[in-house]
């Protein structure tokens, strides 16, 4: 590839916010008809620069050069000027408009010569979106018709066909395929290629790393905030890919050890699963689950962040609703329309984001600890303060949760006792499977190891647990059975006897198994 | 036929033209069906009362109601980004308020009209202005603008103000005859003119198309680069200044200003527009379903008025049952189309 001046060229991006600092010195270029893909785990500063590009956030520091000249965005109608143009994951258009006027917003053909500033001409408006939709192959598509009436898929082409239409120099696709299926994805690579050979520089962002090996020519690999560095696809392994998406090459995981051994023995396979789930599935979510967990079994879920761990956590728990497949506890097929139905089944899910899903800060330790139990006896019964005094007392000491003081405000608890209380309280309603969505996540190592004790404890004594981390480290030391997960989808299925991160991490890049 | 043709369920393209005539149809029935409505009234109403069936009690809905009508205009704007506006009344009433007194003290009526419409879109743009840039909803910021209008009715005068003057006073009077003995008046050809001004607005100009994008999604419309921020501003200028309007058609009507004026005439132009078809929640609408809407609201009052025995509260009872009826009726229509 010729190296010839960049459509667009980012230097020293640092963007801020309260607490965070979401980009910090980022170098980022864009050259003329190729496709290149932004990689990095969530959080990482994917979006943050392609708001950055797009006029949405103002950059603290850092200079944006588009064609050769200086820019500085305030708003996304200065970037579009500038010929950038994005199609966002959740299809950025006006579902109760046409798809011409989706195309046309703000651009409409007006009468009164070139610079008429009269009224629009819908004449005109239709015949440059038939031409605009030819161009992309959506012939079949009405330029009259309501952009709700179309699938997503459609949809996300029709917001491209405006991008087309602006003759934008520079497209910005942000997760474009999350939610479309192999074929629909098919034909979104095709128009991609065509727009890139005819000189349209592409960003492409999307956590299905299969897909940005197939389209994209070269990659810039961001991580907490900061530039990896920038590769050519061909050049660049998936397993190389992963390590600089995660910060750890591979003889450092390698290295680390398998922690302390597991107390006790793996459940018996022969026995009954607690639940199982067979093609479980959800439209823009996962497909095709299949995962049993025995009574007294630890099942720990490894893959990338975004890989879809969360969200079959959240099939199982009834938190999204399933429209494949079914889930059977104990051996009989149910429905768990709702969180309270998993209740009533006796499934447990403490969630990824205490603080947002979980707990309830202006209440006390005693209050978030009864919420549950008392939410699965219902409001009318409540449960008696003696009871309550005795099922607090009993788990702030098995937890050592600190201060050991029930009328303490959650809010002032530390991170890592507030997850011991979020664990309690779904401990108390002693559930039959326990789903743990990172819990680990920002608490300290004291904490960490007692969490993990914990649930060895508790699997011993016969509970399922679906165990959730993005440390695999820490996914290898408590889980007998691993699934490993990668673009929505399960990948494999290993037995936890002395497998390696190594190990995992290479199913996950498509190596040998 | 391309490899992408296959995105399409319904394989040929009459199929799609055909479903997409369906949609269209279906974007339109909420407002036809308000028309249905109003045509059944009539006719009810006919057959009910001999001297109901007659061109001049229709055109006397128009007439009776012109400041109604020219309020819908303004708040079907509001109401389709999305928003809503809560001053309206408040702001008919100071209109009139600072018309009457200004007029008392012989100020020419021409000074006195240009001065009104500009104190009511101010007001609006203010208000615009509070909503956008401190990000406040907008029913909390038109109600504090409702209160200071009123307010401000108060501090000019506790009593009544008769209008004199000879401009408004003729006009209050003038009739435009139409053929076979029917009239109209003045302010009737006023607020259709702005009826049709409006329609031609949101359809047929890019700040109308903005409009209607900033109710299907706000956040879509931003991305899209169009101008948020100015249209929203606007829309509520242009209701402002409708209210000014209607506050002078309303002078026409009264002749006279009055701090308790135009009580409640807020809701009525709300539930005028909801009637006429046009979401709460915007994006869906259309202006000259507002028009029929208020045409509805003004023939329960026609048939309160022929039937003598029922008290006028009835009127309320009715619109607030039709309201109902047909936010109802709207949540089964989107729920189809969806």
């Amino acid at each position: 590839m010729n190296e010839i001046v960049p459509v667009v060229e980012m230097t020293g991006i640092a963007i801020g916010f309260p607490g965070v600092k979401a980009l910090d010195g980022v170098d980022f270029r864009l050259f003329q008809g190729e496709v290149h893909a932004l990689m990095g785990e969530n959080g990482a500063g994917k979006s943050t620069l392609i708001k950055a590009l797009t006029g949405v956030y103002t950059i603290d520091s850092g200079t944006i050069t588009v064609l050769g000249e200086r820019k500085s965005f305030t708003t996304p109608a200065e970037s579009q000027a500038a010929g950038i143009s994005t199609v966002y994951q959740e299809v950025n258009l006006c579902p109760n408009l046409t798809v011409e006027e989706n195309i046309m917003l703000g651009r409409e053909p007006r009468r009164g010569g070139k610079t008429g500033r009269g009224s629009i001409d819908w004449k005109a408006v239709r015949s440059r979106t038939r031409e605009v939709l030819a161009g992309l192959h959506l012939d079949h598509v009405e330029p009259n018709s309501l952009l709700a009436s179309h699938s997503i898929a459609v949809q996300q082409l029709i917001a491209i066909a405006r991008s087309v239409e602006i003759n934008a120099k520079v497209l910005i696709l942000d997760e474009p395929t999350s939610s479309l299926d192999a074929e629909e994805v098919a034909q979104l690579f095709r128009v991609i290629r065509e727009l890139r050979d005819k000189g349209v520089a592409i960003l492409f962002v999307s956590h299905f790393l299969e897909q940005v090996y197939e389209i994209s020519d070269r990659m810039t690999v961001l991580r907490n905030g900061k530039l990896v560095g920038e590769y050519m696809t061909r050049e660049l392994s998936r397993m190389s890919l992963i390590s600089k998406m995660i910060g750890k090459d591979m003889e450092a995981l390698a290295e680390l050890d398998n922690g302390p051994a597991k107390e006790r023995t793996a459940a018996d396979a022969s026995a009954m699963p607690f639940i199982e789930a067979v093609g479980l599935g959800r439209k823009g979510s996962v497909s095709g689950i299949d995962l049993a967990i025995n009574p007294g079994e630890v099942v720990g879920l490894a893959g990338l962040l975004g890989a879809g761990r969360t969200e079959i956590a959240r099939l199982f728990f009834g938190a999204d609703k399933a429209d494949e497949g079914h889930l059977k506890v104990k051996g009989i097929q149910e429905k768990i329309r709702s969180p309270r139905t998993a209740i009533d089944k006796r499934i447990a899910f403490c969630s990824e984001d205490r603080k947002q899903e979980g707990l309830i800060g202006d209440l006390s330790v005693r209050d978030n600890l009864i919420l549950a139990m008392q939410a699965s006896k219902g409001w009318m019964r409540r449960v008696p303060r003696r009871v309550q005094d005795e099922l607090v007392t009993e788990y702030i000491e098995a937890l050592d949760i600190r201060p050991a003081n029930p009328d303490a405000l959650i809010k002032n608890l530390s991170g890592g006792n507030q997850q011991k209380v979020l664990l309690a309280r779904w401990l108390v309603t002693e559930p039959g499977l326990l789903i743990l969505d990172e819990p680990t996540r920002g608490i300290d190592i004291g904490a960490k190891t007692q969490i993990q004790k914990l649930v060895n404890q508790l699997a011993a004594k016969g509970m399922s647990i679906l165990f959730i981390s993005s440390e695999l480290e820490e996914v290898l030391r408590v889980s007998d059975r691993i699934a490993i997960i990668k673009d929505r989808e399960k990948l494999a299925e290993i037995h936890n006897n002395g497998v390696s991160v190594e190990d995992v991490m290479s199913v996950i890049a498509g190596g040998t198994q | 036929m391309s490899a992408l043709s296959t995105l399409a369920k319904p394989s040929t393209r009459k199929a799609t033209q055909a479903r997409t005539r369906l949609r269209a149809s279906a974007r339109y029935a909420p407002t036809l069906a308000t028309v249905g409505l109003f045509l059944a009234m009539f006719a009810v109403g006919s057959g009910l009362y001999p001297s109901f069936l007659s061109g001049q009690v229709f055109l006397n809905l128009f007439i009776d109601n012109t400041f109604l009508i020219v309020l819908a205009v303004g708040m079907t704007f509001v109401i389709l980004t999305g928003g809503i506006d809560l001053s309206v009344g408040a702001v008919v009433a100071l209109s009139m308020m600072v018309a009457a007194t200004l007029l008392q003290q012989g100020w020419n009526p021409a000074a006195v009209i240009v001065l009104v419409l500009v104190i009511g879109s101010g007001l609006g743009f203010l208000m615009g202005l509070v909503i956008q840039y401190f990000d406040i909803q907008p029913f909390i910021v038109t109600l504090a603008g409702m209160f200071l209008a009123r307010g401000l009715c108060y501090v000019i005068s506790l009593e009544s103000i008769p209008v004199t003057e000879g401009f408004f006073t003729g006009m209050a009077q003038a009739q435009i005859p139409l053929p076979g003995e029917l009239f109209i008046s003045p302010g009737v050809v006023l607020a259709l003119l702005i009826v049709a001004a409006a329609f031609f607005v949101l359809h047929h100009t890019r700040f109308g198309r903005t409009v209607y994008a900033i109710g299907g999604n706000e956040h879509s419309a931003m991305l899209m680069g169009l101008p948020v921020k100015g249209t929203k501003i606007l829309v509520y200028a242009l209701s402002g200044l409708c209210s000014a309007i209607a506050g002078i058609l309303f002078s026409f009507y009264s002749l006279s200003g009055y701090s308790l004026a135009a009580q409640g005439m807020e809701l009525d132009a709300i539930a005028a527009v909801v009637i006429g078809g046009t979401l709460l929640t915007g994006g869906t609408g259309y202006v000259l379903g507002s028009v029929v809407g208020v045409l509805v609201l003004g023939i329960v009052q026609t048939f309160i008025a022929y039937d003598g025995t029922l008290s006028s509260w009835w009127t309320k009872i009715v619109i607030g049952g039709l309201l109902l009826v047909f936010i109802l009726l709207q949540r089964l229509f989107a729920r189809k189309t969806a």
